[in-house]
């Protein structure tokens, strides 16, 4: 009896470690980008890194302000979002609601299909297919932009906008829907005036997923936005976002150079665990 | 009943909402279509027997990927065997033994924070932690990818653990089982489907991530065994469609690829879809 | 269902041992990184190498600063670098050799009817003195920049000759020779620089000051825009066996062969 109970424990114990592995990841993760990342921004100046203009890390004369990747990130995000959002919501109110049920899974299907896609192969096609197509169109010397950048991460956050929102509308309970409609409203307008704000934070929910994916695109973004430390003044002209800044100078750099692309990765991070703690408060206020 | 003394205002609404809808629906639809005959369409014809089978060669100018499927293939079976005794462990710790429900919390918070991180931090992590000490190398790629896939393993084991009746365990101790013979007989069979969903899953994830294993994986294309190949670097099929897309501008190649990542996506949803299914029908039983 | 996803797992693994039994056996091995441009040159050598001794052989295409740094930190044999040393370079320790010399193409697309160039007027263009195609001769086109990151060797070689450090506006800054040469070709009014031994038909080669990049006036220097293919070691440590072997094999006339067949010209 006794033996059993000491392999219960060990066991118990087994399980708690494995457990608490999660928590032992995010903890490595975030000390080694602290560790990694502060040194640089102590050398170069907090201010100066993060709202200096310039990058120039390889010049005679170095410099390290980050500005532009924090400005290219944010509009092509925001831009990203203004696109798919919309776009996104209306297809899914449109699948949870009006579609048939034929229609509704071979679409679901294909948007799991839409989801699956890596990246890369978002980044051969907007390569090949959206950046010629943005030269051509608008008559612009060069289609690798800010732009190009923005249709694609607008094309990949589609898939989890469309899915969350659905499951959040179809979790609408039917109650709401039936009482509007015996009021006289139109099934349209109760989809629109009763069932979404009902469905309100499931669907925020969805969009704060939605910038969170986007803000952290690295490899499809690198294929198809140019590249140079521009400040992001036009929608047209060849930028770095914060991820294509850390993987295209990472494999060469040293010293200093190296350190501030490890800050600039803190500061990715940041970001992200900052809309990750907005995502769950939004859940937790669904739950209630 | 519908258009009976409906004012102006509300059927422009209506007829407003309904285009916008549909608009919304044809372009996501026609994008999939697109997406689908472009790829296909450019990639399916350069799919030799010859590109699957050899392997690059400067000297005959002749690129085949096998190679790269070979480094694929075993950089899913590292991570998988190596996440998923991590994932369901913990898993199993919270639904089975976790009694102080702030530990739940954390341990949650913590995997949700982990799931949310882009795949680019986790690269530079993964060189940080594993390729500096290893080299550059596949292992140290699978064990980037162990952290980004547990969340995904715990997730779906976690909730097929939820199922099993909390009848089967209370009938289970009332025989006098301990606790650890509980888990073993009637829980863990009971959350079969949630591992295999969860290793579905992950699976479609390893095969599409290429920013975490460009700088922990590296770009090599040597044919090895499987333990000389987890030791040495090699490119995965995602890492070489960016190479060969980018940096060699083989585009034939790198849609042929595209082409086979594709298939193999649609053939992964596909099969999650028949797993759920097919457990779901079990427990309905 | 357990059962047969066991069976599946055991078979592949099989099968991937299978395909690891018909490689062959290491008696060392030989880690090359860095410089993109030098990929066909090192490939094909690595490769013959391979086929004859069996010692296997990689190559990271990284740029010629990543393979720099991965031969002083010691993560591979060889450096590759398709520009020369600098002197803090070799004061940390390094030591290169050359082992041919490569032209580096200025590349148009093939629309476009420019066909010469003088070092002063690419040297304008990249610094923007010079915006449309018309101004020297061209189609009424923007002219677009397209050029390395800052650690390529291709960038160094070219910025060095050109007279254009830390000056050229870039549109796009790529980060390989074969990325060069793909948006080049698919851009009517982009200009770009890549090594001689990569160019493809896709795009077209510029005359500079009348000289065309050709074996022989790479040799004799009358084309200008050129540079060393350096192999980087570190000089107070010795190389493995295995890589020394490389070494020697591709630095002797054996190698010539190969190396003219990939584009550049031989330094031995």
């Amino acid at each position: 009896m006794k033996k059993n109970q000491l392999m219960e424990k060990i066991i118990h114990g087994i399980f708690l470690v494995l457990g608490l592995i999660t928590v032992g990841c995010v903890l490595l993760i975030t000390v080694y980008l602290v560790i990694s990342g502060i040194p640089a921004i102590r050398e170069i100046g907090l201010v100066d890194f993060l709202f200096g203009k310039e990058w120039a890390s390889t010049a005679s004369e170095p410099k390290y302000g980050i500005l532009p990747f924090i400005l290219t990130s944010v509009y092509g995000t925001a831009g990203a979002i203004l696109i798919g959002v919309p776009i996104g919501f209306m297809t899914a109110v449109y699948l949870s609601k009006l579609a048939s049920p034929k229609v509704k899974s071979v679409m679901q299907s294909a948007v799991s299909l839409l989801a699956g896609i890596p990246s890369v192969v978002y980044g051969l096609v907007g390569m090949l297919v959206l950046v010629p197509g943005i030269r051509k169109i608008f008559n612009v010397p060069d289609g690798a932009s800010l732009l190009a950048a923005i249709i694609v991460l607008a094309i990949m956050i589609l898939p989890s906008i469309i899915k969350m929102s659905i499951t959040a509308l179809d979790a609408v309970p039917k109650e709401y829907e039936d009482a509007s409609l015996a009021l006289g409203a139109t099934p349209i307008e109760t989809y629109f005036k009763v069932s979404v704000p009902a469905a309100k934070s499931g669907i925020a929910a969805a969009v704060v997923l939605g910038v969170g994916r986007a803000i952290g695109e690295a490899m499809a973004v690198m294929m198809v936005a140019g590249n140079v430390p521009n400040m992001p003044d036009s929608l047209f002209q060849s930028v770095r976002f914060l991820t294509t800044a850390v993987s295209s100078e990472m494999a060469y750099s040293s010293g200093l150079q190296r350190q501030a692309l490890f800050s600039i990765a803190l500061v990715l991070f940041l970001f992200i665990m900052l809309i990750n703690a907005t995502l769950n408060f939004f859940l937790k206020r669904e739950k209630e | 009943m519908l258009n009976q003394s409906l004012s102006k205002k509300r059927k422009g609404f209506e007829v407003l909402m309904k285009a916008l809808m549909l608009l919304s629906v044809g372009l996501t639809a026609a994008l999939v279509l697109f997406l689908l005959i472009y790829v296909l369409g450019q990639g399916i014809p350069n799919i030799t027997w010859e590109l699957l089978s050899t392997k690059p060669s400067y000297l005959t100018e002749r690129i085949g990927i096998l190679p790269d499927i070979l480094n694929t293939v075993y950089i899913v079976l590292a991570t998988l065997l190596i996440v998923l005794p991590l994932g369901v462990g913990a898993a199993i710790y919270l639904t089975e033994y976790a009694s102080n429900k702030k530990v739940v919390g954390i341990i949650e918070y913590a995997a949700e924070t982990l799931s949310g991180i882009p795949s680019i931090i986790y690269g530079l992590v993964g060189m940080l932690l594993f390729s500096n000490s290893m080299g550059t190398c596949l292992m140290a790629g699978a064990l980037t990818l162990v952290i980004m896939n547990l969340p995904t393993i715990m997730r779906t084991t976690q909730e097929s653990l939820k199922t099993v009746p909390q009848s089967y365990r209370e009938g289970a101790f009332g025989l006098g089982a301990g606790k650890w013979r509980v888990v073993r007989t009637v829980v863990l069979p009971g959350c079969v489907d949630g591992v295999i969903t969860g290793c579905i899953l992950s699976v479609g994830r390893i095969l599409g991530e290429s920013a975490a294993l460009l700088f922990t994986a590296g770009f090599a294309h040597a044919v090895n065994g499987l333990i000389d190949g987890l030791a040495a670097p090699g490119a995965t099929l995602t890492v070489a469609l960016y190479v060969y897309a980018k940096e060699q501008g083989e585009f034939g190649v790198a849609f042929a690829i595209a082409a086979i990542l594709m298939v193999l996506t649609v053939l992964i949803n596909f099969a999650a879809t028949l797993v759920q299914k097919h457990f779901a029908k079990r427990r309905s039983l | 269902m357990k059962k047969m996803i066991t069976m599946m797992m055991v078979a592949v693994l099989a099968l991937s041992m299978l395909a690891g039994c018909g490689s062959t056996k290491t008696t060392g091995s030989v880690a090359t990184d860095g410089s993109t441009s030098m990929e066909k040159v090192i490939g094909a050598l690595g490769e013959a190498f391979q086929n004859d001794t069996g010692i296997s052989f990689t190559y990271n295409p990284t740029g010629s600063g990543s393979g720099i740094k991965a031969v002083q930190e010691g993560r591979c044999d060889i450096g590759l670098s398709s520009r020369d040393l600098k002197d803090e370079e070799k004061e940390a320790g390094l030591t290169g050799t050359v082992l041919a010399y490569d032209g580096i193409a200025i590349i148009v697309n093939p629309e476009n009817p420019v066909a010469d160039l003088s070092v002063d007027t690419i040297a304008k263009i990249y610094t923007g003195e010079i915006t449309n195609w018309s101004e020297v001769g061209g189609n009424d086109v923007e002219i677009v920049l397209i050029g390395r990151e800052a650690g390529s060797g291709t960038r160094d070689g070219f910025e060095s000759i050109t007279d254009t450090e830390d000056a050229c506006k870039y549109r796009q800054e790529l980060t390989s020779t074969g990325d060069v040469i793909t948006t080049v070709s698919q851009n009517p009014g982009a200009i770009g620089y890549a090594s001689v031994a990569s160019v493809k038909d896709s795009v077209k080669a510029l005359t500079v000051d009348g000289v065309a990049a050709t074996e022989a006036t790479i040799k004799d220097g009358s084309y200008v825009v050129q540079r060393p293919f350096v192999l980087v070691t570190k000089s107070d440590a010795e190389l493995s066996e295995a890589a020394q072997k490389f070494f020697d094999y591709i630095t002797s006339a054996d190698a010539n062969e190969i190396i003219a067949a990939a584009g550049v010209v031989s330094a031995n």
